[in-house]
């Protein structure tokens, strides 16, 4: 089933203030000038420092909100989740890190969210990873979703637009956390078959398995300021080679000068740049499949159930924003 | 804190004392100690064995040549085949020559290339898997190991001639499956195909790589598991004690399975085996759903607190 994602408190005329995590009231201090914020003056500004820029790490549902125009988005498919098929314990049995991740995280439900949206006037879907979910970590659902994703952006006509974080493979998954990197392979490929763009951003981190498959093979790649991206992270190479590493290790400046990435984007820029990149791409509408199909009839049946049960004046601005349905 | 130490300290003896889980751990640790054997026979000891004819070729053609994979073309049987192979060495020189098996992304790129040739020239692709991971180095990252991982899955994915994959040794994290995407994946009966190593996964999930035995049990790599999640599709028996036991043997054993898979690729159209290679991947996996009532709330409810601070606004 899916979830609506849509800014109430805009609608009303005030700052949105959604993400649970980060309206704790104590505030967060940038590590790197000081700062100190309170509220929701980070999330409105994309979890960016507003005096030095450092990008805080930020939920798969705060990047969302801060891609999708209107801060509005359609999240498909909330009922997936991992399952335990190696019975695995290590000093915490894996489905009670499930639970607590779960319990903590926005909602998704796993390390990845869908979502259907507008970038910058142009219509996409969407995969956000989440690192505050058992540290991005790619398991089954993260596969499936991806190749949901894939094979649905495919089918709508519409570009991929993926945002990993995320430290690789989840281990407690065994040999098919590995297999998830073939799987994600296999999900590009209907992009590929449709002769449709996948646009990839890379957050902080994005290590393993991750930026060894999927994330890697972006037609397009962007990486957020300062983002370490690596196969191998600077602990395991230390601990295995005792190589002293450079201090600008695989962060996304470096990454760049070596020719692994296309740019290096602010997060506040991303929706222009993405827009940008996906109006350059954009092909002449014929006879396929309108692209927004699945948007309006997800839109139009959700309107259906909770629409009469909002306040009148609401319920009609809601009505007007989704006039296309 | 003490709790915690008290729950790890019951845990250290329920360990002890369960019988179950303390011979389920002994033989998947006796498993990796064969996978390991200094004896075992490598890639090339196989190549040797299988095929009447190899001519290796080198370099990616941009860079350099990784020793860790050897990769050329063979005569196997009454036909031709590609074969792309991870290689360790036998003695202490050739270990640190070899990387211990460890390829950087040259390694992959000279795999990619003998892939294209062998599309081309319409010639079966083996791969024999046999790493502890993808080198970790700076360099590596530099020159694109993620990349270069991710394009050969890609490269194998999209080849239009059969492929099959062995792991003859120990299959470990990405560096394994980056030649490890076939039409069939056969395992010897001692080797391993994990996501991480006992001692990596030991050192991040146990914070101590000393708790390697008791990682390699949770990880369950064995060729048994892995076939039974669909990872491989065929156990291939080793000789008595192991493959080190006798290199002959073990090749001759691989080599029944191996004509069997490769004849019954043949019999495929090469769409349909596309299409049936992309679908074993497209699947793989274990998730389970939610009943869709499951946080029902369609808009996300404003924090209690929340609503009170921005009525002070």
């Amino acid at each position: 089933m899916a979830r609506v994602h849509i800014s109430i408190d805009r609608l009303r005329g005030r700052p949105r203030a959604r993400s649970s995590r980060a309206a704790d009231g104590a505030g967060e201090t940038c590590p790197k000038c000081g700062t100190h914020f309170r509220g929701e003056e980070l999330v409105r500004n994309a979890r960016v420092c507003t005096s030095c820029g450092h990008h805080f790490p930020a939920s798969a549902h705060q990047r969302l909100d801060a891609l999708a125009d209107r801060g509005e988005w359609i999240e498909p498919w909330t009922e997936l989740r991992a399952s335990d098929p190696l019975r695995f314990r290590d000093l915490e049995p894996y489905t009670s890190r499930v639970a607590k991740a779960e319990a903590k995280s926005d909602g998704s439900g796993e390390a990845m969210a869908i979502a259907q949206l507008e970038i910058h006037g142009q219509p996409a879907i969407a995969a956000a990873m989440d690192f505050g979910f058992l540290g991005g970590s790619m398991g089954s659902v993260v596969g499936e979703k991806l190749v949901r994703a894939s094979e649905r952006a495919a089918e709508s006509g519409l570009p991929l637009v993926v945002i990993t974080a995320s430290g690789g493979a989840r281990m407690q998954e065994g040999i098919l956390a590995l297999m998830q990197m073939a799987r994600t392979v296999v999900a590009y490929e209907a992009m590929a078959d449709a002769h449709l763009p996948v646009v990839v951003v890379l957050g902080n981190p994005t290590t393993g398995g991750v930026w060894a498959s999927f994330a890697a093979l972006g037609d397009v790649t962007y990486a957020e300021p300062g983002a370490l991206i690596a196969f191998s992270g600077p602990r395991v190479i230390e601990q295995t080679t005792r190589e002293r590493l450079p201090e600008d290790f695989g962060l996304a400046e470096t990454q760049l000068a070596n020719g692994q990435i296309d740019a290096v984007v602010d997060r506040r820029e991303l929706p222009e740049r993405i827009g940008r990149v996906l109006a350059i791409l954009e092909r002449p509408r014929g006879l396929e499949a309108p692209p927004a199909f699945v948007w309006a009839q997800e839109r139009a049946a959700w309107a259906a159930q909770t629409l009469p049960t909002l306040p009148k004046r609401l319920a009609m601005r809601i009505r007007g924003d989704g006039a296309e349905g | 804190m003490t709790a915690r130490r008290g729950r790890r300290f019951v845990r250290r003896l329920t360990d002890r004392i369960s019988p179950r889980r303390a011979v389920e751990h002994d033989t998947t640790w006796q498993t990796i100690q064969l996978v390991r054997h200094p004896e075992r026979p490598y890639t090339l000891d196989y190549i040797a064995r299988l095929f009447s004819d190899f001519e290796e070729l080198h370099g990616d053609r941009s860079h350099s040549d990784d020793p860790a994979i050897v990769a050329g073309l063979a005569r196997y049987g009454r036909g031709a085949v590609a074969v792309i192979g991870h290689q360790k060495g036998r003695d202490a020189q050739d270990r640190v020559f070899r990387s211990f098996g460890m390829p950087g992304p040259e390694g992959y790129r000279k795999g990619m290339r003998v892939m294209e040739i062998a599309g081309r020239l319409s010639l079966p692709v083996i791969t024999l898997i046999d790493t502890p991971g993808a080198f970790p180095g700076a360099e590596a990252e530099q020159r694109g190991q993620g990349v270069a991982i991710a394009a050969s899955m890609r490269a194998m994915l999209r080849l239009d001639v059969p492929v099959v994959s062995v792991v003859v040794g120990e299959g470990s994290s990405g560096g394994a499956l980056a030649l490890g995407v076939a039409d069939r994946v056969l395992m010897l009966e001692n080797s391993t195909y994990s996501v991480i190593s006992p001692e990596g996964g030991a050192a991040i999930l146990w914070r101590d790589a000393a708790k390697a035995p008791l990682a390699a049990a949770a990880f369950k790599p064995t060729a048994a598991n892995c076939f039974r999640w669909g990872v491989a599709d065929a156990v291939v028996p080793e000789p008595a004690g192991g493959a080190h036991a006798d290199h002959d043997e073990a090749a001759r054993l691989l080599d029944g399975y191996l004509r069997r898979a490769l004849r019954d690729l043949a019999a495929l159209e090469p769409a349909e085996r596309r299409r049936q290679r992309r679908e074993r991947y497209r699947r793989i996996g274990a998730h389970r759903e939610v009943a869709s009532g499951d946080r029902a709330s369609m808009i996300t409810p404003r924090p209690r607190g929340d609503a009170a601070a921005a009525s002070n606004e």
